[in-house]
């Protein structure tokens, strides 16, 4: 905020001044670090003026001073737990991406499965949980599945409205020429809904994490549900808040690659990234 | 005599069941082969039914579709179509647009890996005509529609197609674009003699181009007239200023005319 205030005692016109503040690369890159440190420093604040008990919302100081004392445990746990997400996740790739592509090519497939998929969507997933650990034990593997569990499904409703959406002058293009349903696919229908599998891969990462530590919290050893779980059962809340922070940080860095990808595969669907803004027409 | 390239014998189409919009109704025409025939019409006549009719995207309802003497039953691989909307895919540059329909259409799909360069020229010879040299990286949203136009026109012609299908292809442009595209495509036209149909609204259109103008009713749609047009090529923007394509032009709106009011 305080930048832009700076930046409107420049000479420049207001337009102006505006879009090359935002050009302006380290500003636009710290930007996010500022409002996080913003955020800590009022937190900070607010902990000390009213003299908040620690069990009850500790200060971020304290919350790094806990996460610097167990760093051996957190990362440990924090290990397991981004281990398990990324596998599940991964998984749910592969599942959604073969469901998506089935259910968005085949009004058949599409009327038998997808009123069976929203209902068990609907389905918390923490309830599956204690199911699972009955047939697969308590730890890694109950996990796995509750975040491929979780995460598939935005990516399966995805892609299929991605292929079901393709546009009947694209695929007769395509089936004039004697194209196969499997090249209509390929050829288009693949290609077309990679916008919409990259949007909701960044939905999917950050919900497979919430389902890894759900079965954590239920039923593990290891990880950071796990974590949390042990660090509040003993009062030890500025430690709890340390494995918030280092999930929310995980989440964050996934969150990333998956957009690092989706810019790399996907330019085409976001016209004049690199210009000013979005240009009408070319 | 040329034989007759593609032929419909009294052809219905009713989409869905059996109240379902009858499009077409005893339509029978013949094109010969080589030929350039236009197709105009009142507007929801069915033009866009018999195309997909021809090119087998849709099956007839009724009555038979012959493509080189043999009936169609599925779609056919000898065509090049080009619609109204430049259906370029988005994220192919120029050059991967025009020569997508060879990585799908047979003899060249399997020769393509090895003998890329080779298509490549030709891909860029066909872009070069029709005036994209230079624009072979671009994306379709950095080209002008009637620059999205003309690759798509390159694209219907890359795998040298025996039929050309074109669904008002200039429909969504300005005028001036529109008589460019008319040469371009004539002279295209002209260098390799495929049949043509065209489905067209303009009937000033389909007096450039056309060795025949076909008339449609309203719907269900059947073709109530036909006028051949003599005139000499190459034909130029200039001579269709002439009295005569002016006559002939009144002469095709009039039966237009006489097919909405007969219904």
């Amino acid at each position: 905020m305080s930048v832009i205030q700076v930046a409107e005692t420049l000479e420049a016109s207001p337009i102006r001044r505006r879009q090359s503040l935002f050009l302006k690369k380290s500003v636009r890159h710290s930007l996010p670090w500022l409002v996080i440190g913003l955020l800590f420093l009022l937190w900070e604040i607010a902990v000390r003026t009213f003299a908040i008990p620690e069990f009850v919302l500790p200060a971020p100081s304290a919350i790094f001073a806990a996460a610097w004392e167990f760093r051996a445990g957190i990362l440990d746990n924090a290990w397991q737990t981004l281990f398990t997400t990324v596998i599940g996740f991964v998984i749910a790739i592969v599942f959604g991406v073969v469901g998506g592509v089935a259910i968005g090519s085949s009004p058949l497939v599409y009327q038998g499965f997808y009123p069976a998929l929203i209902g068990f969507n609907s389905i918390p997933k923490v309830a599956i949980v204690p199911i699972l650990v009955i047939w697969f034990g308590v730890g890694t593997i109950p996990a796995i599945i509750t975040a491929f569990l979780i995460s598939f499904f935005p990516i399966l409703v995805n892609v299929a409205t991605g292929i079901a959406t393709l546009e009947p002058e694209l695929r007769d293009v395509l089936r004039a020429l004697g194209a196969s349903r499997f090249k209509v696919i390929t050829k288009v229908g693949l290609p077309r809904a990679m916008p919409y599998f990259f949007a909701s891969l960044k939905i999917a990462v950050t919900v497979a994490f919430i389902g890894s530590i759900v079965s954590e919290t239920v039923a593990a050893n290891r990880g950071i549900g796990h974590l949390m779980l042990v660090a509040s059962a003993r009062f030890e809340v500025p430690l709890a808040f340390a494995a918030l922070l280092v999930t929310g940080a995980m989440g964050v860095g996934m969150y990333a690659i998956a957009g690092a990808f989706e810019r790399h595969m996907t330019g085409w669907a976001v016209r004049g990234i690199n210009g000013v803004g979005l240009t009408p027409q070319g | 005599m040329l034989s007759n390239f593609v032929e419909l014998d009294r052809v219905s189409l009713r989409y869905g069941d059996e109240d379902g919009t009858l499009a077409l109704h005893g339509t029978s025409l013949a094109v010969e082969r080589g030929e350039f025939v236009a197709i105009v019409g009142p507007s929801g006549c069915g033009k866009s039914s018999l195309m997909k009719v021809v090119t087998g995207l849709w099956p007839p309802s009724s009555g038979s579709v012959k493509v080189d003497g043999k009936n169609v039953i599925a779609p056919l691989s000898c065509v090049g179509m080009a619609f109204q909307n430049p259906t370029l895919l988005p994220w192919r540059s120029t050059l991967a647009n025009v020569m997508l329909p060879l990585e799908i259409v047979k003899p060249h799909s399997s020769r393509l890996f090895r003998n890329r360069a080779e298509y490549e020229t030709k891909a860029r010879e066909l872009l070069h005509l029709v005036g994209l040299e230079g624009f072979d990286h671009s994306l379709p949203w950095q080209l002008s529609g009637g620059m999205q136009q003309r690759a798509q026109l390159c694209r219907a012609l890359i795998h040298e197609p025996l039929l050309l299908m074109l669904d008002e292809p200039f429909g969504a442009l300005d005028m001036f674009t529109r008589e460019e595209l008319w040469v371009t495509l004539q002279d295209l036209w002209m260098a390799r003699r495929p049949t043509v149909i065209l489905v067209t609204h303009d009937l000033r259109e389909a007096a450039f181009l056309a060795d025949r103008v076909l008339v449609m009713s309203t719907r269900p749609g059947r073709v109530v007239a036909e006028r051949k047009i003599d005139h000499p090529r190459p034909r130029t923007p200039t001579s269709m200023f002439s009295a005569e394509s002016g006559a002939i032009i009144q002469e095709l709106r009039g039966r237009i005319g006489a097919s909405r009011t007969a219904l």
